[in-house]
């Protein structure tokens, strides 16, 4: 793989005191003179701050003047400075894919305190093991590609419509695909909504106006995604249509917003399938109608009861238990209990919690909610509520925690189910997308501190809902970081993709099929190469995992930047103090 | 004070293989808050567990580390859904190998490691080093740990 030039390589290592974070704990002075009797290393320095201007500008004059081939900045972990550095050595003219980032900070000084021999071995073993990676590096170009001034939009609830509006007002041309019959999805549903009572219908409708007049934005309802192709910044993305058509569009981005689905309780669930007893979305709507609340018998309801956690955080005892909170949940039901208590005074209303998760401002709904009458009594998971129904109504059998578990009886008119959200069925979607799911179903992000509506597969971002439950507060800020992300990417009009894909050796390649068989993102090809064939790597589709590499009988597969020659290299390195 | 008997003083050499976005990312916490494992634990982060060449393990092994961990990204992952099953056919890939060339399997582990996993990163370090200083001793090793 490496070309034959006989010259050695040119490494300078320079090796951080990061104020005392790891000299306090790593005897800096020491790794570096370990390192800078390494035949390829040609200069090995310590310094205070590698981060720092002035260090940065120290180390793009030895490259310069040492004429460095490659670089190795021992330091803090690569989360915060790879890019940095990689910067650096851009501006001093050296391939930014030469530069080797060593984690002696999170990965050694911090773990390892109060073991400075112990540390300083394993400081210089991580040290010679990134200066053998630099030395079977390879300068590697990032791909430039063009970006189409189009994105497509997956969902027209409040999610989708409102990123849809913030990318045409920034100018470019949006489709926005909703499947259902009629846009504005859960919010089109609901009257009032915490935490300023807005209704949420009311809401919908005006984004729904703008989108209609906006001219650089096309809304197709009852339509899905059923093909994707293509790759960052120039998708071709085909939806069927409500009249069965397709229609093919060329995007540069793919913002999923595709919401929730609320959930179903099985029948028999805390009295589900009995008379009387409903779902939070249901009582919204019979709250939102303002017809006052009646028992199916056409009684008045005098006491209503909300049970919560129904759908969330379930343990075993559910064969596929959704483990996560729901997180608006709580919040809602403590909103529809004042609104309740404004529309019919005098109701009684009972509110069987497990955990009362209004965070953060929702937390003066719960005192609200008090306030107005409504009582609330603490389960446990233990020994859940147990709803029986006899000739005389429902009752609601529950153990008071914060009376000992003491067990109360409790009559009621209406029972409401606080269900929580579950991820949305569609297969079509998921096959056309070929997204990971989290372990719950929902779409996963690349990170959920640093990269939140990032994808693995780049130019799709995920917003709102179709994420994970989040309040329509949240799923418009979701929304919007989804927005800056995509446009972010499609003003400037072209992207840079990393170079770290795999790589085929076509000698060694049989054609066995295997590898195309591994790869999910269809970045694997068959071609043939002066008669013979062997597989060939799509650099726009590969996503750089190495999963390819596992069923190639011949080892004819390596990730550009972890190759065998730099991986081997690298345990050798590590396992050279040892030795000696 | 030149570190006398180099990373070995601490028995057991550990190699791990973490992935950039998921397991590094829990390992480097576990620095950050101070959490104690054997310094004789190195790390090489690659981008999915799944990549792991079941020959890199073979090599380690054979080279002189005493066992290797796979931090791998579980269900986290952000490329393979499937990535906790492509891991463990890692693992057994080189479970074949190991066996068939005369090593022991016990020496390469596998468990998630999710990116704020860092007590749990900390704990397996312990336990495998432990377990690792029990075994018959693949190169001379200390007795602390």
């Amino acid at each position: 793989m490496s070309d034959d030039t006989p010259t050695p390589r040119r490494i300078g290592v320079f090796i951080c005191h990061c104020g005392g974070n790891i000299s306090d704990y790593v005897d800096v002075e020491q790794v570096r003179q370990a390192v800078a009797g390494e035949a390829e290393v040609v200069t090995a320095k310590t310094t205070m701050f590698a981060c720092s201007d002035a260090a940065q500008q120290e180390m793009t004059e030895a490259i310069t003047q040492d004429n460095l081939d490659g670089i190795v900045v021992a330091s803090c972990s690569p989360k915060l400075h790879l890019f940095t550095f990689r910067a650096m050595a851009d501006r001093a003219g050296l391939n930014p894919y030469r530069y080797v980032q060593a984690n002696i900070r999170e990965q050694c000084s911090w773990a390892h305190r109060g073991e400075m021999p112990a540390a300083t071995a394993k400081a210089t073993a991580i040290v010679r093991a990134a200066v053998a990676r630099a030395e079977a590096s390879e300068p590697l170009a990032t791909m430039r590609i063009e970006t189409q001034p189009r994105a497509l939009v997956l969902g027209a609830g409040v999610a989708g419509l409102r990123a849809a509006l913030a990318l045409a007002d920034m100018g470019l041309t949006v489709t926005i695909a909703e499947r259902a019959q009629r846009p504005g999805g859960w919010a089109a549903t609901f009257g009032r909504t915490f935490a300023r009572d807005r209704s949420g219908a009311e809401m919908v409708e005006e984004l729904l106006r703008r989108v209609h007049e906006h001219e650089h934005i096309t809304l197709f309802t009852g339509a899905e995604l059923i093909e994707k192709s293509g790759s960052v910044g120039d998708f071709t993305a085909v939806l069927r249509v409500a009249n069965g058509d397709t229609v093919t569009l060329n995007v540069g981005a793919i913002v999923v917003a595709t919401g929730f689905q609320d959930y179903q309780p099985t029948v028999g669930e805390f009295g589900w399938g009995l008379p009387d007893v409903v779902t939070l979305p249901q009582y919204k709507r019979m709250l939102d109608a303002g017809q006052g609340l009646h028992r199916a018998d056409g009684r008045p309801v005098k006491t209503v009861t909300f049970l919560y956690c129904v759908g969330s955080r379930q343990g075993e005892e559910v064969e596929r238990p959704n483990r996560y909170c729901s997180r608006y949940c709580c919040t809602a039901a403590c909103h529809a209990g004042i609104v309740s208590a404004e529309q019919a005074p005098g109701l009684h209303q009972v509110h069987l919690f497990r955990d009362m998760r209004t965070y953060g401002k929702y937390e003066l709904l719960y005192e609200e909610a008090q306030r107005a009458g409504a009582v609330f009594l603490r389960w446990d998971p233990e020994e859940p509520p147990v709803v029986a129904s006899d000739a005389g109504g429902l009752t609601v059998r529950v153990k008071d925690r914060l009376l000992g578990g003491e067990e109360l009886e409790i009559p009621t008119d209406l029972l409401v189910l606080v269900t929580g959200m579950v991820p949305r069925e569609n297969a079509t979607l998921l096959n056309a997308l070929k997204l990971p799911l989290g372990g719950d179903g929902f779409f996963n992000e690349i990170h959920p501190k640093l990269r939140p509506v990032e994808t693995v597969a780049n130019g799709v971002f995920i917003a709102g809902t179709a994420q994970g439950p989040k309040t329509i507060a949240e799923s418009v800020a979701s929304s919007l970081a989804a927005v800056s992300k995509t446009a972010a990417l499609l003003l400037k009009g072209y992207v840079d993709l990393e170079p770290f894909v795999a790589e085929v050796d076509e000698e060694r390649c049989t054609w066995c099929g295997k590898c195309l068989d591994a790869c999910p993102y269809k970045a694997i090809e068959k071609v043939a190469v002066a008669g013979k064939e062997v597989a060939r790597i799509i650099p726009a589709l590969c996503k750089g995992c190495g999963g390819c590499a596992l069923p190639c009988a011949e080892n004819a597969i390596d990730v550009k930047g972890y190759t065998d020659e730099q991986v081997l290299g690298m345990i050798d390195a590590l396992l050279e103090e040892a030795a000696e | 004070m030149s570190a006398p008997p180099g990373v070995h003083a601490s028995g057991p050499r550990i190699l791990v293989f973490s992935t950039n976005n998921i397991s590094d990312p829990g390992i480097d916490l576990a620095g950050s808050a101070h959490m104690h494992y054997p310094a004789s634990v190195v790390v090489i982060s690659l981008p999915c567990s799944s990549g792991v060449k079941p020959s890199w393990i073979v090599h380690a092994l054979e080279r002189g580390f005493d066992g290797v961990f796979i931090a791998a990204d579980g269900g986290d992952c952000a490329y393979l859904s499937d990535c906790t099953d492509r891991t463990g056919k890692v693992v057994q890939e080189a479970q074949r190998l190991l066996t068939e060339r005369g090593g022991d399997p016990r020496r390469l582990k596998m468990a998630a490691v999710c990116s704020v996993c860092a007590e749990s990163f900390a704990s397996h370090m312990e336990k495998f080093h432990a377990a690792l200083a029990k075994l018959e001793p693949a190169s001379a090793g200390g007795s602390h740990g």
